[in-house]
């Protein structure tokens, strides 16, 4: 079983400063990610075109991050031959990274969405009533991601589970919302666009949350040497339950 | 709690992390029941209890001192040589103790064979090296040597470096050629099973990627045990491992879960390499 600290007692202090520092880089990576997430439900509310062009310049600075935490990865790989924990640490990382990547994608997408609505729309604003519902499931899905990476590192399965059970909230979330904006589009065909383009950002803070939840299922994975993707959540508890 | 009541209670956390559950669907070639050695006043094994599959690789690894290769002795009774050593327990070879009265220790040994870390060729030719156990049986016949000493040569891939010069000194061949050699000169005698210990740890990379290859070839025929101090060798050559500490058999399990998921703090702490 894993503990905490655990990367630090390696006799190679060389081997414990390299896991530590990869571990750090994803967290830094997943604190930048959740900036984007913020800032694009920002950009969305307050349609923001300034806003939505920063964060879309700063998913190469997620997509660098994702490349030169794989790199050092693979050098791990290749130079040291991880085994158990550790082994299980340095792939846990590097499917975390491609998730974080996505969810920087997915934020990116929302700017664009912005960027869309707020230059192509000015006639028929859409009001702010139909971004209220989609930042407040912004929010979830971003405290989910917070929530994960949190469990990450702090190798903690409990609240990786707690995690994994929030994502049915999110897909209910996005549920009502597609209906909401179907009813928007039904009122007044004008606002179909504008619509689409929130519908399509709703769907992106879905798949975040799906994201989130992968990375809850390699946290689990890492601390207790089980896979528990593709199961479903009363499987995972039952799984990690029967240490 | 009384004295005996602890001993118990040490006996059954000494083998709790043995998943022979993992062994149900082979055919068990050795069996160690309750197993302590001791040298002298000292113990150097524990109350081991273990079976090993037949026609598979099972390595034992650990730190220095922890008894892998005393384990690994005993299969053949090799302590039998060391005057302070004594054994409680049994191993079963195909069901019958190796350690009754009546083995003939001479015939455990030809069909439990053993190659040592250094390579200990003969001051012989090639030929003769590979002939030596038929010849010891009693079998000279030239032809019939001659077809063993070719299939024993093939059999542990040296063959076709050696065909031309069989009649050469051995001491003249390479240290990886000569562990190959006397791999060829084990399985000349047909035995059931191979004890390595430690066969490349004296050998250069590739020297030691053509002994992996053929452990991996000869496990078709035999039951193989080894020892080694690699780890990564360890994982890429066999099947189940065993984790020894200090005299105890901490963990066995699949390779595979042994160095993916070990169950044991100990086995992930000395696989990882980090301070006990």
């Amino acid at each position: 079983m894993m503990e905490k600290g655990q990367f630090t007692k390696h006799i190679s202090q060389k081997f414990n400063d390299e896991l530590e520092n990869v571990r750090q880089r994803v967290l830094t990576m997943g604190g930048m990610v959740e900036e984007q997430i913020e800032q694009s439900m920002e950009a969305l509310s307050s349609l923001d075109p300034e806003l939505a062009e920063e964060i879309i310049e700063r998913d190469e600075k997620v997509n660098a991050y994702e490349v030169s935490i794989d790199e050092e990865c693979t050098r791990i790989l290749a130079k040291r031959q991880p085994a158990a924990g550790d082994l299980r640490l340095v792939v846990a990382i590097i499917k975390t990274i491609t998730d974080l990547e996505r969810i920087g994608d997915e934020a990116e997408k929302i700017a664009r969405m912005a960027n869309h609505i707020a230059i192509s729309m000015e006639n028929v604003m859409p009001s702010k009533k139909q971004f209220g519902a989609v930042v407040h499931l912004g929010n979830h899905v971003k405290t989910m991601l917070h929530e994960a990476l949190d469990a990450f590192a702090r190798l903690d399965v409990d609240a990786a589970l707690k995690v994994a059970q929030k994502e049915k909230t999110a897909d209910k979330e996005y549920n009502a919302i597609t209906r909401q904006l179907i009813t928007y589009m039904m009122e007044d065909p004008r606002s179909i666009s504008a619509a689409m383009d929130v519908m399509w950002s709703a769907r992106a803070l879905e798949r975040i949350g799906d994201h989130a939840r992968n990375i809850c299922e390699y946290v689990i994975y890492l601390v207790e040497g089980k896979d528990v993707r593709h199961v479903s959540l009363a499987e995972m508890e039952q799984l990690t339950q029967g240490k | 709690m009384t004295a005996e009541a602890q001993l118990d209670l040490s006996q059954e956390t000494s083998n709790d992390g043995l998943n022979l559950a993992a062994l149900k669907d082979e055919k068990i070639c050795l069996e160690v029941e309750d197993l302590n050695l001791f040298y002298g006043e000292k113990q150097a094994l524990h109350n081991i209890n273990l079976q090993i599959p037949e026609k598979k690789v099972t390595a034992f690894i650990g730190p220095s001192g922890c008894g892998k290769s005393t384990l690994l002795r005993c299969f053949n009774r090799m302590n039998d040589l060391v005057d302070i050593a004594r054994v409680e327990g049994a191993i079963k070879l195909n069901g019958s103790n190796i350690y009754e009265k009546d083995v003939n220790v001479a015939d455990l040994r030809r069909n439990v064979g053993m190659v040592f870390q250094k390579p200990n060729p003969f001051p012989k030719s090639i030929y003769e090296n590979v002939a030596y156990g038929l010849r010891l049986q009693g079998i000279n016949k030239r032809s019939v040597l001659d077809e063993v000493v070719e299939w024993a040569l093939k059999g542990a891939a040296l063959w076709d470096e050696v065909k031309d010069r069989l009649d050469d000194n051995a001491l003249g061949m390479s240290g990886g050629q000569q562990q190959r050699l006397v791999i060829a000169r084990s399985i000349a005698v047909q035995p059931e099973v191979l004890l390595l210990d430690e066969p490349a740890s004296a050998l250069d990379p590739i020297s030691t990627l053509k002994i992996e290859e053929l452990i991996h070839d000869l496990k078709d025929q035999y039951t193989i045990v080894i020892v080694t101090h690699n780890m990564q060798q360890a994982a890429r050559v066999s099947d189940y491992t065993a984790f020894m500490y200090m005299g105890d058999m901490v963990e066995f399990d699949t390779t595979d879960t042994i160095f993916t998921n070990p169950s044991k703090k100990k086995t992930e702490d000395y696989i990882t390499g980090r301070y006990g």
